[in-house]
Order: structure tokens, then C-alpha cells, then sequence
């Protein structure tokens, strides 16, 4: 009998985990192809190599020998079509590949607003290793960089550029930093931090404009105002990476439309990833989620399925996590920039220190729906089983030292966070 | 758009020093200067004073320059161009760096007499020191008190460095105050002090009393045991400390908080590797090859420090045994005992954890052993068939001085600052077989968290492939591990911790190759 083959479009974490937990079970043959790099790198570190802290080559999760070891084949191509009736792919240099299964984890690229200006010289989003180096050569010797966007990338590109010693003008559309998923002390708190680290930021201010010749030199804001810069930053958030796939019979909307086991509306042909939408989406979550996490969950579950065990993409509780300037985020559950009705929030902030906690719960049980901190590491194993089993706040309140990660020595900061709590607990709620 | 596979993204701009950073590097340079001027043999008119200006001189500049480089950027994780710089990747500046320490180890090791050590008065660079060293023990200075002095200069100095590096990070503080602490009293200033207390009738060995055998390597020569033995119950009660120190003290220690208690709190090779050695963490190789050759190169050193430490006390013991209550061959056969004792307990409690080279290394080394004390009765061969104070010869130089110290440290601007700790010390290879198999220590991950960045790998000075570990949420067990808690704090995601809990429920070993939160899937269903 011939080999079954699987070709997955893509190497970044969702294909490269399906790939994996695939190889784990099954010894089809396996092909990645993708036009990126040769190798999987960690999409998340792109920041520490032009930074410095790291080269390239660090940000390999897996060493170069992975790969043969393994039995994963590598192809680095552009695929310009898929021919589903043919099950096969045609490659840009003309070449064709069949598959027997097919998984599509094409990523995302930048999102863009139909701004004008967008193709001059020094204007790029962040996402690809190709913009890596494309910043690299558009930032060279500059001073002076804009960067729109208050989100996470927007935040790692305005470290990133602020580490070579460029005066960054940041953007943002709200009235607090990340606005969109942050409530207001939390995104002031970090919006003082970036301040405070040397960055300009600028509240309630929009795009509307890039202007220059060649090469940008200025933007305009939707408000008037010209800023001179020789670099903007694009960081308005990404989009799925299917725009190839807009002429085929998959059903795509923002992304591939897939159901719970991550298979599209065609027979045999998968995706995962930021380019994979759900068509049933869990209640609280959304149909795109693209987050590492999310590709590797995703990738883990596609493996199985691919492997002949089919299983359903049900994740756990949300979880996420990041690094803003010198201050650590993570979040567990559900907290909401703004509360709906039925909701109420317990929130602690250090005086001196840049360091927070808030805990969302139902205002009528009192139950836990989500937890965050800033500047205090929580142990996501002691956070998830709180959201499972749906701890009341009181005995939270008692339990929450549990869920210290901080390292040995470290101030600890639990004491004065339960007393707050325990306070505002008492007290009328809002 | 092509895109080259194989970037090379390190072209930053060159990274330029402030105003502070070049006076600090000035006076640290002008101090060195006055040092290297000393070794010409000009006479300082003052040598104390001049002695006093050069250490001033160098403290001083290391402790500016640390201010030029840290004070003005807030508190958190100062790798910003690390692998943009010359001094750490492996530039020009870096290999001038290696070269003029590899050519300075030498001279210490094999050439004294080229710093200035003479029978009667010394020259050079050693007379320069000997105010120092008259006004600590009484005693003109040789090339190992000089050794001593700039090596606790470099320690507290660039400690103070480092901790400014870290100053948001409590635990990096307090194990830099630690290993300053054991370095500037332990093994500068106390055996100092104790040499004073010598006079004809009462001499104790110099003994840095944290150094433990078998770094010490040379703790329990038949002379330093006359000598402890000599000097009456104190001597005595040193060298049983001695003893007690590796097979009671350490295993202890090391059972509660893995072996970080020693050699990134303790020992002074740490303590270097730690504070002068930090700016070349990060060029430790961490290939899967080089994992295998420190497996192999750490546990022969290991088996030959245990050779040769038996055939000089055996040997001892043997050519005067009136002397010691202890005899030769109680001696030997104590030491087969012991011996066997551990390799039993590894193999009976935890042979599911050895590797397969292991497996055949470890009784292979046992029999060869066992095998050599058996030729020895049975064939009336000389013990271990060498004559024991020629492998007390080679130890000294291939071990002692050109792995420990040429290798050492005078590679570190090229192969990292954790050479010899890594490869080399059989102290480490001790503590490490304990850390790997009856210790509570290990680095527990986060849940999902990871986000398989690298930064832990890439700062781990060990050469350990942390993430490796860290994304498929399985703890870091490592008898290479030093415990210095760096890839803790270079985490972006909050994801390592060093932990020394009882294990509850799940054994440290364990692994889950499904991210955690993702419950529907089971590898084997």
C-alpha cells in the first residue's frame, strides 16, 4: 500500500506541533512547506533577535536535526493554489505536490486600514522574518520612528526600536493602553510604564495619512496633527493569512471556516491556527484566537485527528501571557476591558511598585470567571483549577498565596493583595 | 520577496559607550596599567602606595562603569545587544580579552618567576603586592596570594556590577552578597589570618575552608594531613571537617536545595563564572555534542581525581604506617565500600532514569576499578599500576591548572564562563549525580506558558537547552544545573521557577507533552 501522505502549509507553531503529534502516532510522510524559513522558529521572539538578546538561530525550538530524525520533510516554497478535486498543490515555481491530507496553517499578516502611504519606503507591520530584516534596513541610523497600534505587537516594536536609541512616538486609539482588552487602571498603569521608560505616548490619536516621497517622512492623524518621522510601524493588529485561498472552493470568511475537528468544508483538507476560524466558537471565546497557544492546542488536537483518532478542539480555559517593557502579564479566564451586567471585579495595585492583580467574578455566586496580574507571576496549573471548579471569592481570597510563581525571595505581595481584597469584598458593590 | 533562510540579523549599530562608562573604563585601565608597569620590574618608589592607587583604581573604574551601563535604565533584563557587541560575540575584543588571561594563566602557573617571585626579596609585579600580603599574614607575597587578591577583587567588584544588573531580582542580590561573602572571607582573608597564627611549633595548612574536596583536589596529601595532624585537635578537627564536608555536609545540603547551595552561593569558580564571567553566559554551546562530551569528559575527571587521591593516601599510609592509626589497606578497601555504596544506591533506586551510555559507563568505571585494587592484591602490582605521585603530577597539571584555570577562565570570552564547571570539576560531577537522583531541587514550568522564545537557553552558562524542557512542560532535572536562577529571570512569560518543595503528587521526573489546558487530547487514547 502507499504511504499516506500529509502536506501541512506552513511551519510556524500550528503545523509544526500538527506535524509532531502526527509523527508521534503515525508514520505517514509527512511534508512542511513553507516560503518563510527552512526551519520553525519561535514567531514570538522575532523582538529579541533585533534586540539583540538573541540570534536566530536561538529562536529554534528544535535543533537543525530535528527534523531528519523525525522524518519531516521540509520544503521551503511558495504554494500559489490548491487543486482539491486533483488533492493536489501547485507550488510557484510551477511544480505540483499530491497529498492525501492536507492541513493549511498559513498564519496571519498585518492588518492594514486602506491608509494612503502605505507602500512608501519605512512603512512595515511586524509578523514575518522578512519584516525582521525589513526593519532592520528601514531603521538604520534613523531617530525618529512612529508606531500605531497599542496593542502587543505595538508594544514589542516600540521596545524593540527604543533599544537602538530611537525616539518613538506611539498611537493609540483609546484612552489607555490596549484599551480593547485591558480595563482602565490596568491599561494606565502600563501606559505609565511606557512613559516612564521613555516613549511618547499619544492617546486617542489615529492614522489618517502617510506622506512622503519615496520614503515616509511624515503622517498625518485624523485629527490634523503632521508628525515627522522616518519610520512607521503598522501594529493594528493581524488578519488570517488566506488571501491565496480566496479563489478556491474552501469556505472562508476572516479565516478558513473549520468545525470543532479543525476540518474546512472540503474532504481530507484541514487548518489550525491564526488562520483557522471556528464555526462554533466557545461561549466567551472567539472564532479567531492568534495566540501561540492556540496553534499549539490547535496542533496537538490536529495530530491526533490526522493520526486516525479523531478529536474534537476543546481548549481549557483562556490563558495568555506577555511582556510589556519590564512588566509581566498573565491572564487566566475571563477579564473583560469593560464588566457586563452580572460581573464584579476585586482589583489591588502596589503603591510604589508596577504591580497589580484583579480577580472577575459573577457578582450573584460570587464565583471566579478570571484572573490577571502584572508584575507578580500566578501559577497557571492553581489558576485553571480555581476557574474549573468555580471558586467562591472568599475562600480565594484565603487560597491565593497558592498561586505565587514569583521567584524564591521575592516580596511577597499576597498579604496586602487579600487584605484589599477582602475589603473591597465588604464593601456595596458598584 | 526571497527570503534568505539563513539571516544574518546581528548588524545592529555599534553599540558606544557614555561619558561614565569611559571614566570607568579609564581608571580601570590606568589601574591595570600601574600593575603591568610593576611587572617590568620598575621599582614604585611607594609600593604601598602605588599598590593602594591600583586596586582603588580598578575597584573604582569596574564600579563606574557598571554605574554607566545600568543606573540610568530601569530596573529588568539588560541584554539589549548582547550578540551585537564584539566584547560578547566572540569579536576581536572578546579573543584580545581571552588571549591576554590564557597568557596570564600561564605566566601564574608555569612562570612566577616572570611576575617577580624570587627566593629572597621579590620583584615585579609580586613586590608590588607584598604590603598587602605582610600586612594580612606577615609573609611576602607570592604569585598565588596576587591570584588570591585580584581574583576577590574581581569577585566583589564585578559582583557589584552584576548586582546592579539585577538589582530588581532578590534572588540574583542575595546569592551575589553570598558567593562575595565565601570568596572575601572564606578564601582570601581567613586563610590569611590563620597563616599569622603559625609559629614553629603550631602550623596549619593553608585551608580555604569552603573548598571542598575533590575541587581541592589536593586537601588529603600525605603532607597536609601531617601538617593537620601536627597542628593538634584543631588540625585534627580540620581534617575531619574536611571528610565530613563531601560525604556528610554536601549530600545533605544538596538533597534539600540541589547542588546551587555550592557552586552558585558558595564556590569561588562560581563566584567568578557568576560575576566577572556574566557578560559570556550566553556562549555556552548548547548542541546536544557538547552535552555528550561533558557527560563523558566531568565523570573521568571524576574517576581520575578518586584514583589519584587513593594511590597518594594509599601510598602514604603504606610507606609509613606507624604514623597513622588509619591503615593502608582499611584504607583502600574503605574506599571500595564506599564505592559500591553509591553506585548501588543510584542503580537500585533510580536505574530507570540512566541513559544507555550510562549503563555501560558507570559499571565499566566500577569494574576497572575494582579490577585495578583486585590486580594489585592478587598480582602484587603497584596500586592503579602508576606511580602515584606521577598522577598526582599530571592531575595537578592537566586538571588543576590547565582545564581549571587556563581553559577555565581564560577562555571565557569564547566558550562562556562555566568551561570548567561544566566539563571539568569533579566536585561538580559529585554534586550533580546527587542533584540528578536524591534531590528535591528542580525548575518546575508554568503550565502552557511557554512560548518557546529561547531566552532561557540562550542565558543558561551551562550549556542547558532550558526550553527544551520548558514546552513540553516537563520539569528541569539536570546535574549540570548550577541553580544560578538566570533562565527564571530572562523569562518573558513568567514560566521557570527553582523550587526545592516536596514533590506533591506528581514525581519531579514526570513529563506531559500535551500543552497544558488542552484536555480533549490524549496521546495514548
Amino acid at each position: 500500500m502507499k504511504e499516506e501522505r500529509i502536506i501541512i502549509i506552513g511551519n510556524g507553531v500550528a503545523g509544526i506541533t500538527t506535524a509532531r503529534h502526527l509523527r508521534k502516532r503515525s508514520n505517514c510522510r509527512i511534508t512542511v512547506i513553507s516560503s518563510e524559513s527552512k526551519h520553525f522558529f519561535s514567531r514570538t521572539a522575532l523582538m529579541y533577535i533585533y534586540m539583540g538578546h538573541m540570534k536566530y538561530e536561538h529562536t529554534k525550538p528544535y535543533s537543525d536535526d530535528f527534523w531528519e530524525k523525525n522524518r519531516i520533510e521540509l520544503l521551503q516554497a511558495r504554494v500559489d493554489e490548491i487543486q482539491p478535486n486533483e488533492k493536489q498543490l501547485k507550488l510557484a515555481d510551477g511544480e505540483t505536490l499530491s497529498y492525501d491530507k492536507l492541513v493549511i496553517a498559513t498564519g496571519s499578516k498585518t492588518a492594514t486600514y486602506g491608509w494612503k502611504g502605505l507602500e512608501l519606503e519605512g512603512v512595515q507591520g511586524l509578523y514575518s522574518l522578512h519584516d525582521l530584516q525589513q526593519m532592520e534596513i528601514n531603521t538604520k541610523g534613523i531617530q525618529n520612528a512612529v508606531v500605531v497600534g497599542g496593542g502587543l505587537i505595538g508594544v514589542e516594536m516600540a521596545e524593540m526600536l527604543h533599544s537602538r536609541g530611537i525616539h518613538v512616538k506611539f498611537l493609540v486609539r483609546e484612552d489607555r493602553f490596549w484599551g480593547s482588552v485591558l480595563p482602565k487602571e490596568e491599561g494606565e498603569l502600563i501606559g505609565n510604564h511606557l512613559i516612564s521608560e521613555g516613549i511618547e505616548l499619544r492617546y486617542q490619536t489615529e492614522l489618517d495619512e502617510i506622506i512622503g516621497e519615496g520614503k515616509v517622512q511624515t503622517i498625518k492623524t485624523k485629527s490634523g496633527e503632521t508628525i515627522n518621522c522616518d519610520f512607521v510601524g503598522i501594529c493594528t493588529g493581524v488578519k488570517p493569512n488566506v488571501d491565496f485561498l480566496r479563489n478556491s472552493a474552501l469556505e472562508i470568511d476572516k479565516g478558513i471556516l473549520v468545525d470543532e475537528y479543525l476540518q474546512t468544508n472540503l474532504p481530507d483538507i484541514y487548518a489550525a491556527g491564526d488562520c483557522a476560524q471556528l464555526r462554533n466558537a466557545r461561549k466567551g471565546r472567539k472564532a479567531i484566537e492568534a495566540v501561540w497557544y492556540v496553534g499549539k492546542m490547535m496542533g496537538e488536537v490536529l495530530g491526533a485527528t490526522l493520526a486516525g483518532s479523531p478529536t474534537k478542539y476543546n481548549p481549557g480555559h483562556w490563558f495568555n501571557s506577555a511582556k510589556f517593557f519590564q512588566i509581566e502579564y498573565q491572564t487566566y479566564g475571563e477579564v473583560p476591558a469593560n464588566l457586563s451586567s452580572g460581573q464584579a471585579s476585586l482589583y489591588w495595585q502596589a503603591s510604589q511598585k508596577e504591580k497589580a492583580l484583579r480577580v472577575v467574578y459573577e457578582s450573584e455566586s460570587r464565583k471566579l470567571i478570571g484572573i490577571h496580574a502584572f508584575g507578580i507571576r500566578l501559577s497557571h496549573p492553581q489558576c485553571d483549577s480555581w476557574l474549573k471548579t468555580g471558586i467562591q471569592m472568599s475562600e480565594l481570597i484565603n487560597e491565593l498565596p497558592k498561586a505565587n510563581f514569583d521567584p524564591e525571595f521575592y516580596e511577597n505581595p499576597f498579604p496586602e493583595v487579600q487584605q484589599t481584597f477582602s475589603r473591597q469584598l465588604k464593601e456595596p458593590q458598584l | 520577496m526571497k527570503v534568505n533562510s539563513s539571516i544574518a540579523i546581528a548588524n545592529g549599530p555599534p553599540v558606544s559607550m557614555n561619558t561614565l562608562q569611559k571614566i570607568g573604563a579609564a581608571m580601570g585601565t590606568f589601574g591595570l596599567l600601574i600593575v603591568l608597569i610593576s611587572a617590568t620590574s620598575f621599582d614604585f618608589p611607594n609600593p604601598a602606595l602605588w599598590l593602594t592607587i591600583a586596586l582603588t583604581a580598578m575597584a573604582g573604574g569596574i564600579v563606574i562603569y557598571s554605574k554607566g551601563l545600568y543606573d540610568h535604565k530601569s530596573a529588568g533584563i539588560q541584554n539589549d545587544g548582547v550578540w551585537l557587541k564584539s566584547s560578547s560575540n566572540r569579536g576581536l575584543i572578546a579573543w584580545m580579552s581571552g588571549i591576554a588571561l590564557t597568557v596570564f594563566y600561564i605566566l601564574l602557573y608555569f612562570y612566577p618567576q616572570t611576575l617577580g617571585l624570587r627566593e629572597g626579596d621579590n620583584v615585579g609585579i609580586i613586590s608590588l603586592f607584598d604590603p598587602l600580603s605582610k600586612l594580612l599574614s606577615g609573609n611576602p607575597a607570592s604569585q598565588w596570594f596576587i591570584y588570591g587578591a585580584l581574583y576577590t577583587l574581581c569577585i566583589a567588584f564585578f559582583g557589584v556590577k552584576f548586582f546592579w544588573k539585577y538589582r530588581h531580582n532578590r534572588y540574583q542580590k542575595l546569592r551575589t552578597i553570598s558567593v562575595v561573602f565565601f570568596q572575601t572571607a572564606f578564601a582570601f582573608l581567613i586563610p590569611e589570618f590563620m597563616s599569622r597564627l603559625n609559629s614553629e611549633s603550631f602550623a596549619l595548612p593553608y585551608y580555604d575552608l569552603k573548598n571542598i574536596w575533590p575541587l581541592n583536589y589536593y586537601n588529603f596529601y600525605g603532607y597536609r594531613v601531617d601538617e593537620f595532624i601536627s597542628a593538634g585537635s584543631i588540625g585534627t578537627a580540620l581534617l575531619i571537617f574536611g571528610i565530613l564536608s563531601i560525604l556528610v555536609i554536601t549530600p545533605i545540603l544538596t538533597y534539600f536545595y540541589g547542588k546551587r547551595w555550592y557552586c552558585s552561593w558558595v564556590c569561588g569558580c562560581g563566584g567568578l563564572a557568576e560575576t566577572a564571567g556574566d557578560p559570556y553566559r550566553h556562549l555556552s554551546d548548547k548542541s546536544l555534542f557538547a552535552w555528550k562530551v561533558e557527560r563523558w569528559v566531568i565523570h573521568l575527571v571524576l574517576v581520575f581525581v578518586v584514583l589519584m587521591t587513593s594511590a597518594v593516601i594509599y601510598s602514604f599510609l603504606h610507606d609509613d604506617p606507624s604514623k597513622y592509626w588509619l591503615g593502608p589497606d582499611a584504607f583502600l578497601m574503605g574506599m571500595v565500600g564506599i564505592l559500591i555504596l553509591v553506585f548501588g544506591l543510584v542503580w537500585f533506586f533510580r536505574r530507570d532514569e540512566l541513559k544507555k551510555d550510562v549503563k555501560i559507563a558507570a559499571p565499566a568505571a566500577l569494574i576497572v576499578i575494582l579490577g585495578l585494587v583486585g590486580i594489585h592484591y592478587l598480582f602484587d602490582q603497584r596500586l592503579f599500576l602508576f606511580d602515584p605521585y606521577k598522577l598526582r603530577e599530571w592531575y595537578g597539571f592537566l586538571i588543576g591548572a590547565v582545564f581549571s584555570g587556563v581553559i577555565g577562565v581564560g577562555f571565557y570570552p569564547l566558550l562562556g564562563s562555566r568551561v570548567w564547571c561544566r566539563f571539568g570539576c569533579p566536585m561538580a560531577a559529585i554534586l550533580g549525580m546527587q542533584q540528578r537522583f536524591f534531590s528535591r531541587f528542580r525548575i518546575t514550568t508554568n503550565g502552557g506558558q511557554c512560548i518557546s522564545c529561547g531566552n532561557c537557553s540562550t542565558y543558561c552558562e551551562m550549556g542547558i537547552d532550558v526550553k527544551a524542557y520548558a514546552q513540553k512542560g516537563q520539569n528541569i532535572v539536570r546535574s549540570s544545573c548550577v541553580g544560578c536562577g538566570i533562565c527564571s529571570a530572562v523569562c518573558p512569560r513568567g514560566v521557570l521557577k527553582l523550587e526545592n518543595k516536596e514533590d506533591t503528587g506528581a514525581s519531579r521526573y514526570d513529563s506531559n507533552p500535551i500543552t497544558f489546558g488542552n484536555g480533549e487530547v490524549k496521546l495514548n487514547p
